[in-house]
């Protein structure tokens, strides 16, 4: 589920609960949405519960679509979930958004 | 998570084949003169339930699974050498593995008692592995590389990459998803058998935001990968996947000429792939540089070489894990074609369809007499055409529950495994006539008075070794299963080469039980079918009896239900044949209807054999005698008047017809009122109030929508055939 706020900065957009196969399409029209209406896109994934490789790609594809039309995205307050699959794919270095590493 | 749960089911259906063809061939790898194939072909089934079963973090079983791929894969190397303690254990291995998946299945844990059980079985595993050999078969393997090499590559000598881990390439099959496969969950299972050093994720073919469909997978990665894992082991992460996908994985030091095949056969472009190589680790550069020029070179030879050649060629995969890949591809292939040659349909369903059908037969039948006494002839020519079609529809119909008999029987192996380990005997199960069909519903009822048979034949029939070779027989008894068709029945034996039935002891007991009155001389055959008697199974007769007869009654029973007969024939000392008899189908036969009075009757067709009129000249024929003769071409006719036997009062027309039917080579007469003809029948059991009625097997509806009663013939035959008995019966009537 995406929810999408327009501020004076730009964007800012929250995913809450689950990204997965299960709700990739619906998660993929919302996302479109919002990824052209702003400059500058702050995504906050603190409330993503779960995510598989669907879900992933769903963020790689925001992320192209973005340097495409040269707009800007920043992914932050990545949840656990997220950042394990990141760091399981090795997509850290690739989206090089400031992560915090909470595990040793 | 509806997909996942069907993947799932899809799994767990797969892996209780996978655990029944397991069981199959352990039974038999004693029998085996090479058991080289049967073991490659047990090891892969394990191996493929681990496999899947990582995939689904169903770690209990591929922990398992896992100890059991072990000492597999020591016998398969020769190390261990199989005995039947082994297969016992294998045996037992297999059933946990079975129970670990129906917890599974049910999402339930074991009981303390299995738990137990399972860790003692995985101990004994561990030593048995342990003392036998050392471990890593894969170590081995390596020992023997230089085996031969292609021209090709002989010619080039590729050095080998100095990288010390392993090399895994995937793409994914743009479906995986709907499949119901996480990439994530296979790397996770991954990192289980080992450190994932360096991943570069691939996604070259994402296509824009607008076009790309989010249930499309478009991922692969390249992974340096290190691992004391074996090569089996990491193909097992994989081994779901990697039929649609493409799944690459090079060992250790492996040549650069592999690394070439891998480049040139991934999609992406040379260059990209190989500076993702060497970041990765696996390569350094100026491999890199070396494999690039030597594709080229090779390239510009037009020499290609298939990936499988190069790899076994040089030695690097132990050609074991090349043929075990080459036969799980064919044993896909083939379940494809299977899949797309069958559909799997609800029971219920295809019971609904059957009952539908029945009730078509039904009101074909009655629309037919409509036309026919409506006497318009193209009326009832068109019905004849359709009671043609409704007729091949309904053989059609019964036809989709014809199963063959053999799985029945396959399931056997264990249980006479089982039972004779336990009793101390050695006996073989031989099967034939597996091929032979039937319904479906008759299979699934038929199994429990078939095991008890069996068990009875294990039990009492076949002696201990010692006292076999006392009587100079083969110390290995032999229990043997049988089926074929016989005039629209099917006939299943169970015979056995042991000391056949008692017929002294047997009779001694039945006079004392009061079952056949003193001085009634019965014949060998009567009195061994004695042991079907309710009175044989107390537990008295278990111990002054040789204890044949413990539960026949219910055996006897079980088959009288499905409409059956059982018969036992025994040659003293030789051993007994058991003989069931049954109807090809419970729904629909071909009748042959007759009328007495206002009654109608209904004989199954397959049991006539002819009808003649009733003469006055024959002999022996007066309507007021219980049973009669007549003379048929010179043969003797036993006949009885279904009029008098059920009561039916009234006076017989001028003219009577015999219906000679014929029931296990014994021919007899009915003589009824009138015949009117072949009918299609559908049968309907009879309530439990009617269930002590005997002659009478069933019921069925008339067209006219009147009641007609289908005749028990084999109850028939044996009541005119025993004079004794039919007088009973005619008291009764």
């Amino acid at each position: 589920m995406l929810t999408f706020t327009q501020t004076d900065q730009g964007g800012l957009a929250h995913i809450e609960g689950p990204m997965t196969i299960h709700n990739a399409t619906e998660l993929k029209s919302q996302f479109i949405g919002a990824l052209s209406a702003s400059q500058h896109l702050e995504l906050n994934l603190a409330a993503v519960t779960e995510i598989d490789a669907a879900g992933l790609q769903l963020l790689i594809m925001a992320k192209q679509h973005q340097i495409h039309i040269q707009h800007e995205l920043t992914l932050i307050n990545h949840s656990e979930a997220v950042l394990e699959a990141f760091e399981i794919m090795g997509l850290v270095s690739w989206f090089n958004d400031p992560v915090i590493i909470t595990r040793q | 998570m509806d997909e996942i749960e069907q993947v799932l089911g899809l799994y767990i259906s797969e892996s209780r084949e996978l655990l029944d063809e397991m069981e199959l061939l352990l039974l038999n790898l004693e029998n085996e003169q090479d058991k080289a194939e049967s073991l490659n072909a047990i090891f892969r089934a394990a191996h493929t339930i681990k496999g899947s079963a990582g995939i689904f973090s169903l770690d209990e079983v591929v922990h398992f699974t896992h100890g059991v791929e072990s000492l597999l894969d020591k016998m398969r190397d020769g190390k261990i050498v199989s005995n039947s303690e082994l297969t016992s254990l294998l045996l037992d291995c297999k059933d946990h593995i079975s129970l670990l998946i129906d917890n599974v299945e049910h999402k339930t844990g074991l009981t303390e008692h299995d738990l137990l059980n399972g860790n003692a079985l995985l101990q004994t595993l561990l030593i048995v592995v342990k003392q036998e050999g050392t471990d890593g078969p894969k170590v081995q393997a390596k020992d023997n590389t230089q085996l031969t090499t292609t021209q090709a590559v002989e010619r080039e000598n590729s050095p080998k990459v100095k990288s010390d881990n392993w090399h895994i390439s995937v793409r994914y099959h743009p479906d995986s998803f709907r499949f119901g496969m996480d990439p994530l969950a296979i790397l996770r299972y991954l990192a289980t058998l080992g450190d994932i050093e360096s991943i570069t994720s691939l996604f070259p073919n994402l296509p824009s935001a607008s076009e790309m469909d989010p249930e499309t997978c478009y991922l692969g990665y390249e992974i340096n990968f290190k691992s004391q894992a074996n090569k089996l082991d990491i193909e097992g992460a994989f081994d779901f996947i990697r039929d649609d996908s493409q799944v690459h994985i090079l060992p250790p030091c492996s040549r650069v000429s592999d690394f070439i095949a891998l480049i040139e056969s991934l999609p992406e472009q040379d260059i990209q792939l190989g500076e993702i190589l060497v970041q990765s680790g696996s390569l350094t550069p100026n491999e890199l540089e070396y494999a690039l020029s030597l594709q080229r070179q090779l390239k510009s030879q037009s020499i290609e070489v298939p990936l499988g050649t190069i790899v076994v060629n040089n030695g690097l995969t132990p050609q074991p894990v090349l043929e075990s890949a080459i036969a799980k591809q064919n044993q896909i292939r083939d379940g494809k074609t299977k899949e797309i040659q069958s559909v799997r349909v609800d029971a219920d369903k295809l019971d609904q369809l059957i009952n539908l059908v029945g009730e078509l037969v039904i009101a074909g039948a009655g629309s037919s007499l409509h036309a026919h006494s409506s006497g318009d002839r193209i009326l009832i020519e068109s019905f004849s055409m359709l009671t043609r079609l409704v007729e091949e529809v309904r053989d059609a119909a019964l036809q989709l529950r014809m199963v063959q008999i053999g799985a029945t029987f396959t399931r056997f192996q264990r249980v006479v495994r089982d039972v004779a380990k336990e009793l101390g005997k050695d006996i073989e199960l031989v099967i034939t006539g597996a091929e032979t069909e039937l319904d479906k519903t008759v299979v699934e009822k038929i199994s429990d008075p078939l095991m008890h048979l069996i068990r009875n034949s294990m039990d009492h029939g076949i002696e201990a070794p010692d006292v076999r070779i006392e009587k100079q027989k083969d110390p290995k008894g032999r229990l043997t299963l049988n089926a074929y068709h016989d005039s629209g029945m099917i006939v299943i034996e169970v015979s056995d080469d042991g000391a056949g039935l008692n017929y002294e002891k047997i009779l001694k007991k039945a006079q004392e039980k009061g079952l056949i009155p003193e001085g009634e001389s019965l014949d060998v055959h009567e009195v061994n079918n004695l042991i079907f008697e309710p009175g044989f199974s107390t537990a008295d007769a278990v111990t002054n009896l040789s204890g044949r007869g413990v539960g026949m009654d219910v055996v006897k029973r079980n088959i009288t239900a499905l409409r059956g007969t059982v018969e036992v024939q025994s040659i003293l000392g030789q051993g007994a044949i058991f003989s069931i008899r049954l109807p090809l189908t419970l729904a629909i036969i071909d009748g042959f209807l007759v009328e007495i009075e206002k009654s109608s009757f209904v004989i199954p067709l397959n049991m006539v054999l002819e009808c003649v009129e009733l003469n006055e000249g024959n002999s022996d024929i007066s309507p007021s005698s219980q049973q009669s003769y007549i003379n048929l071409r010179g043969e003797v006719l036993p006949f009885i008047r279904l009029r008098r036997l059920f009561n039916l009062g009234g006076r017989p027309p001028k003219r009577e017809n015999v219906i000679v039917i014929s029931y296990l080579g014994n021919k007899v007469g009915l003589a009824v009122d009138k015949l009117v003809g072949e009918f299609q029948t559908v049968i309907k059991p009879l309530g439990n109030i009617f269930s002590h009625i005997q002659g009478i097997s069933g019921s069925t509806v008339l067209g006219s929508g009147e009641v007609a009663l289908i005749l028990d013939v084999p109850n028939l035959v044996q009541k005119i055939l025993t004079t004794e008995s039919a007088k009973a019966l005619y008291s009764q009537a």
